[in-house]
């Protein structure tokens, strides 16, 4: 970047960036249980959190650092569109207030820690459980991958690392640091460390949108002026494409994709393996359910963010450069308008908001490999301590993974991947949310609307093109028999929907076996305090079907 | 979007009714891109498109908590009144 290295910037950065790496250290020791090489502690941070801790995890989690840089990068390049991302979050919350607190009470009856395990449990299939976790890891690779693509957007406008420099060990290094320094801790405190760093991450996050919201627009001349300079630069045809470069309101022909994507987002966010992750390391039902009165704050936090975007445009943030990276928007109009320190502390908040998620992600892919790749298809007889340390193991792997995928290859492959792992991980909907509540699907009718709803999204995505990239060029499509533009997702999830339903009548009309169903329907209103049915205690992981729950 | 209950009892009751209404009522308003999709009225120069949307961030927030204090009361008082061990 054209300003070099900010000193004070730098130095406040550092800062907090080595207190959280001192408390990602110091977090193993919190809240220790005796035995600490099971899964559930390592993995699941013994699921023992409360309400607050589970507040500040889940918030953690699903409202990353790449959030917080695309949404109002999106909102720069393009205006309403990119807001989508706010009925996506005011919906989220209604709907796993039904489905997550049976979740979670199955979880804790049965002793399950990833979303595959309950499939297994429940449709007493290996495949259909396969196939879950398999989506769960693809969709979470390129995820990883983007949060360090959002440290390396703070890094570049830091004037650290990032495109100047001409030796790529040295272009790099930062980034490689942040990362060894994550994935240590992640690998000797497990959920623990995230967990605790959550606090400081978001806290700095409050006080800088609260500062932003409140300052920048003082300085800019108020909300007036800012949207008014925002209509005018979106109306302004661009000379590649021949099109207005967006819009401030959301115009009829753009509504279905608003809406969908909005929906199907939202359908899709719990199905991620992190936010399952977080959610089963809470202590119990009624916690799940009240964080779902108070997670919305993340949400009027990020819509607030998402202005930043207008902001950013009044302030003249990349005005007349050609080619502006739009994910550097936000992180450049801090630093224009902030003091040095306090552009460090925003930052700070972005860096460290990338480094727990992607530790939760990666425990959570790791997780998915253990039990249901590792333990039901390698190693039957794992036991908990072979288990833990597969599931380590495999949490540096994945890390590695997302760190090659990010210095090989160009930003827009991790940003293609993402694209399709939200699309991909919404097909395991039905299998998941539809077992929370009946049995009537048949697991390979399950399996084969699962197959439909990949091959369909993956290709619609694939024939989507932009005015720089032939293929991925967007998330949305022509809905067939529908006739207007929508989320390939929710098109996808539909078909598979539509083929599991059809295909169960015809199983269930052929008597094909339904596979054993070890869970009964007292397990899904359970609480921890309230044990049920004769179970064993909540970290036996050797599970045999409960036999007084046959059918 | 209500639970089947644990025991016979009825699936359907006012508190669940009223409750799923509750969690209904965002869908309509956000989903509905066209009731909304305009500039005017705007608040404090914000244009009617995003304030709308973030008063709904509250407003649902409002409607899930309403939903919460139903739900658990009902929930409590199933409780009490089921067979023992079958909560």
């Amino acid at each position: 970047m054209k300003h070099g290295v900010n000193g004070v910037a730098l130095a406040v950065f550092v800062f907090f960036f080595l207190v959280v790496t001192v408390l990602g250290f110091l977090a193993a020791r919190w809240r220790r249980a005796e035995n600490a090489l099971n899964l559930d502690e390592w993995g699941l941070g013994g699921r023992s959190f409360g309400t607050w801790i589970t507040w500040f995890l889940l918030g953690g989690d699903l409202y990353t650092a790449y959030t917080f840089v695309a949404v109002p990068a999106a909102v720069y390049a393009a205006g309403a569109s990119g807001f989508f991302a706010v009925p996506y979050t005011i919906l989220v919350y209604p709907m796993i207030f039904c489905f997550l607190p049976r979740l979670w009470s199955v979880a804790r009856s049965h002793g399950y820690v990833t979303p595959s395990d309950f499939v297994r449990g429940r449709y007493g299939s290996r495949g259909l459980s396969l196939a879950v976790a398999i989506t769960g890891i693809l969709a979470t690779m390129p995820y990883i991958a983007l949060q360090l693509v959002g440290i390396q957007a703070v890094l570049d406008v830091l004037g650290v690392g990032g495109g100047t420099s001409t030796n790529w060990f040295v272009k790099d290094l930062p980034l490689l640091i942040a990362f060894a320094v994550l994935a240590a801790y992640t690998y000797s405190s497990g959920l623990r460390a995230p967990a605790l760093i959550a606090f400081v991450k978001d806290s700095l996050i409050y006080i800088v949108i609260a500062v932003a919201i409140i300052y920048i627009p003082m300085r800019l001349g108020g909300f007036g002026h800012i949207f008014h300079t925002a209509s005018e630069a979106y109306s302004k045809v661009n000379p590649a494409t021949g099109k207005p470069r967006g819009e401030l309101v959301s115009s009829a022909k753009n509504q279905w994709a608003y809406g969908t994507l909005a929906l199907g987002s939202a359908l899709a966010l719990f199905m991620y393996p992190h936010s399952i992750t977080a959610t089963l390391s809470s202590r119990s039902r009624d916690v799940v359910r009240r964080n779902t009165t108070i997670l919305p704050l993340y949400s009027l936090m990020l819509g607030l963010l998402a202005m930043l975007g207008f902001m950013a445009i009044a302030d003249g943030v990349g005005k007349g450069v050609k080619g502006f990276n739009a994910q550097l928007a936000i992180p450049q109009l801090f630093l224009n308008v902030f003091p040095s320190w306090f552009a460090g502390l925003a930052f700070a908040a972005i860096g460290i908001g990338a480094l727990v998620p992607a530790a939760i992600m990666s425990i959570a892919a790791a997780n998915l490999f253990t039990r249901n790749v590792y333990r039901d298809f390698l190693r039957p007889n794992a036991t908990p301590e072979q288990e833990t340390r597969v599931s380590k193991l495999v949490s540096l792997v994945v890390k590695v993974g997302a760190l090659a995928f990010v210095l090989t290859m160009d930003k827009t492959v991790a940003i293609n991947f993402q694209l399709l792992g939200g699309i991909w991980i919404l097909q395991t909907f039905p299998a998941i949310v539809a077992g929370l509540y009946t049995r009537w699907f048949h697991r390979w009718a399950l399996l084969a609307g699962w197959l439909v709803g990949m091959v369909y999204g993956t290709w619609a995505a694939w024939t989507v093109a932009s005015p720089t990239q032939a293929h991925f060029g967007g998330s949305s499509k022509l809905i067939p028999g529908i006739g207007q533009i929508g989320y390939i997702g929710l098109t996808a999830f539909a078909l598979n929907l539509a083929v599991a339903i059809v295909l169960t009548v015809v199983f269930k009309a052929l008597g094909t076996p339904e596979g054993f169903d070890e869970t009964a329907p007292a397990d899904y209103t359970a609480d921890a305090k309230r044990p049920t049915a004769p179970q064993p205690p909540p970290h036996g992981d050797e599970l045999p079907p409960v036999a007084t729950t046959g059918h | 979007m209500t639970e089947p209950p644990p025991q016979p009892k009825p699936v359907i009751t006012a508190t669940r009714l009223v409750a799923a209404l509750c969690l209904i009522l965002p869908f309509v308003a956000t989903l509905w891109v066209s009731s909304y999709a305009r500039p005017t009225p705007a608040f404090i120069g914000i244009p009617f498109f995003y304030w709308y949307q973030m008063a709904w961030v509250v407003i649902s927030t409002g409607l899930t908590s309403v939903a919460y204090v139903l739900i658990r009361r009902e929930e409590r008082a199933r409780r009490s009144d089921g067979p023992e061990g079958a909560a």
